[in-house]
């Protein structure tokens, strides 16, 4: 994994990313404005959020939504408006009403 | 010594069979004026399975220069050709290609930019990309053509060089104008440039890799410095290779060619095919006494600073030939990087730009036999008057 603090000597040249699933390491969990936020008494855990979440966000435990990986979850919202109209398991709501 | 093959050649000609004899992975290109013959002739050496390349026919240059990216990336030797607006349509792709260090290598064709549009030479295309991170390599004569293509391929993929590179002749002039060129043999040629063997190859599948990712104010700066360390290395790397080409077939190269200019006061710098009339005019002057030099820039970038200073080192006034107008309002490109280059040094001259050839105007041994007459009064302590001039258009 290359070092937040390597120098321009020590980096791969070129900006190459030199091995795979390295998007979990780059935490875009801050990048978000607006939280999606999962409500488990109304998910009929369909999947659909998770098979459109282009993060990789959704948490699956046994075929069934778990929670939100908030350390990736860029807040795009995609994962509401996928969500069946007469479920509306997950809504979106401001950052800034959180901690 | 083997026997030296000699063919009538012109410029493009020289540059197709050079590619044919580098046999590169895969072409992709677009054709265009003045330089579509090169490409054009490489495609039946393809039909013919004279090389093993995969020709890749686009849609423009800027698809051109982004296969060229996509193959080099995936780990393939990539060449390809161009001139003028389709160099500058590939600008964008140009930098890309750079910054992923993908050392490809292109066959240009000097050729003037619209708009008024014209086909001719001049080098504000080569000019208008000078700052994308590319290897710029001048050529006077299609013989230099050849042989600067063939050493681009081992400079550019120097493992600390990694940069690509472009080889210019200039439109017409050179490209179509036809002469005797020395051709190495496909061995010589085969056994100078070795293989390629990319570090980090895309199509590696055991070690899978990333090309383009998003590089934001933590780590740009630092990938960006790494090139300027590349263009840095070149420096070292390009005498090099032009001394072993040298040491193997009998032609030396450098970053300069100065002709004359031991003891010259009066020196013209020029680029390209106008070196090669700029030299019949010393060797004119010269029976006449009066003591005339030439330094030809054979590399544009890495430009090369010192080795110009140090050239320059004795003369009494220079004018430079800029065959293209920055539109800076204060000269051309060559010219202030040469005048640059004096600063700080021991001898600072008198510097005048002379603007010459724009849209293949033509330019003859009286015209530049005027600008020594100029410096003759520079170097005798007349002040400089005009420091730009626009040589040969009608005032």
């Amino acid at each position: 994994m290359i070092k937040p603090d390597a120098t321009w000597r020590e980096l791969p040249q070129g900006g190459i990313i030199p091995e795979g699933g390295t998007a979990a390491l780059y935490e875009t969990g801050d990048w978000r404005s607006k939280r999606p936020v999962h409500d488990k008494t109304k998910c009929t855990n369909c999947l659909l959020c998770w098979i459109y979440c282009p993060d990789s966000a959704i948490l699956v435990e046994d075929g069934k939504v778990v929670g939100i990986d908030y350390t990736h979850c860029k807040g795009c919202g995609i994962c509401a408006r996928e969500c069946p109209p007469k479920v509306r398991a997950i809504e979106m709501k401001d950052e800034s009403d959180f901690e | 010594m083997a026997i030296v093959e000699k063919a009538a050649y012109t410029g493009n000609e020289a540059m197709a069979e050079a590619m044919r004899q580098i046999n590169p992975d895969v072409v992709a290109a677009y054709p265009i004026t003045p330089a579509t013959e090169s490409v054009q002739l490489f495609s039946n050496f393809v039909a013919d399975g004279q090389v093993n390349t995969e020709f890749v026919t686009v849609e423009s240059e800027h698809s051109a220069m982004s296969a060229c990216s996509g193959a080099s990336a995936a780990g393939a030797r990539v060449m390809t050709g161009t001139s003028s607006q389709g160099l500058i349509l590939m600008a964008e792709m140009l930098y890309i290609a750079a910054g992923l260090r993908c050392p490809i290598i292109l066959a240009e064709v000097n050729r003037a930019l619209s708009a008024p549009i014209n086909i001719h030479c001049d080098h504000s295309d080569t000019m208008a990309v000078r700052d994308a991170g590319w290897i710029q390599i001048f050529s006077e004569n299609a013989q230099e053509a050849y042989d600067n293509l063939i050493q681009a391929v081992r400079i550019a993929e120097h493992p600390e060089v990694l940069l690509p590179a472009m080889v210019t002749t200039d439109g017409f002039i050179i490209s179509h104008g036809m002469e005797a060129v020395e051709l190495l043999t496909d061995e010589e040629v085969k056994s100078f440039i070795g293989q390629y063997r990319a570090t980090r190859p895309l199509l590696d599948v055991d070690h899978p890799i990333t090309v383009g990712g998003l590089d934001f104010t933590d780590f740009y700066f630092e990938h960006r410095r790494q090139i300027a360390q590349a263009v840095e290395n070149a420096r070292r790397v390009i005498p090099e290779i032009g001394q072993e080409f040298g040491r193997r077939f009998g032609r030396f190269y450098g970053f300069i060619d100065p002709y004359k200019l031991d003891d010259a006061e009066l020196v013209m710098v020029a680029l390209g095919s106008t070196a090669g009339t700029a030299r019949a005019t010393v060797d004119g002057l010269r029976t006449e006494g009066i003591k005339a030099g030439l330094l030809k820039i054979r590399v544009f970038r890495p430009f090369p600073a010192a080795e110009i200073a140090e050239a320059l080192g004795r003369a009494k006034a220079v004018a430079v030939m800029d065959r293209s107008d920055g539109l800076a309002g204060c000269g051309g490109p060559l010219f202030a990087e040469v005048r640059s280059a004096l600063y700080g040094g021991k001898n600072t001259p008198p510097v005048v730009d002379y603007i010459y050839g724009l849209g293949g105007r033509d330019i003859n041994v009286n015209d530049l036999r005027r600008v020594f007459i100029d410096l003759a009064r520079l170097a005798a302590g007349e002040p400089v008057g005009q420091l730009v001039t626009y040589l040969g258009v009608r005032e």
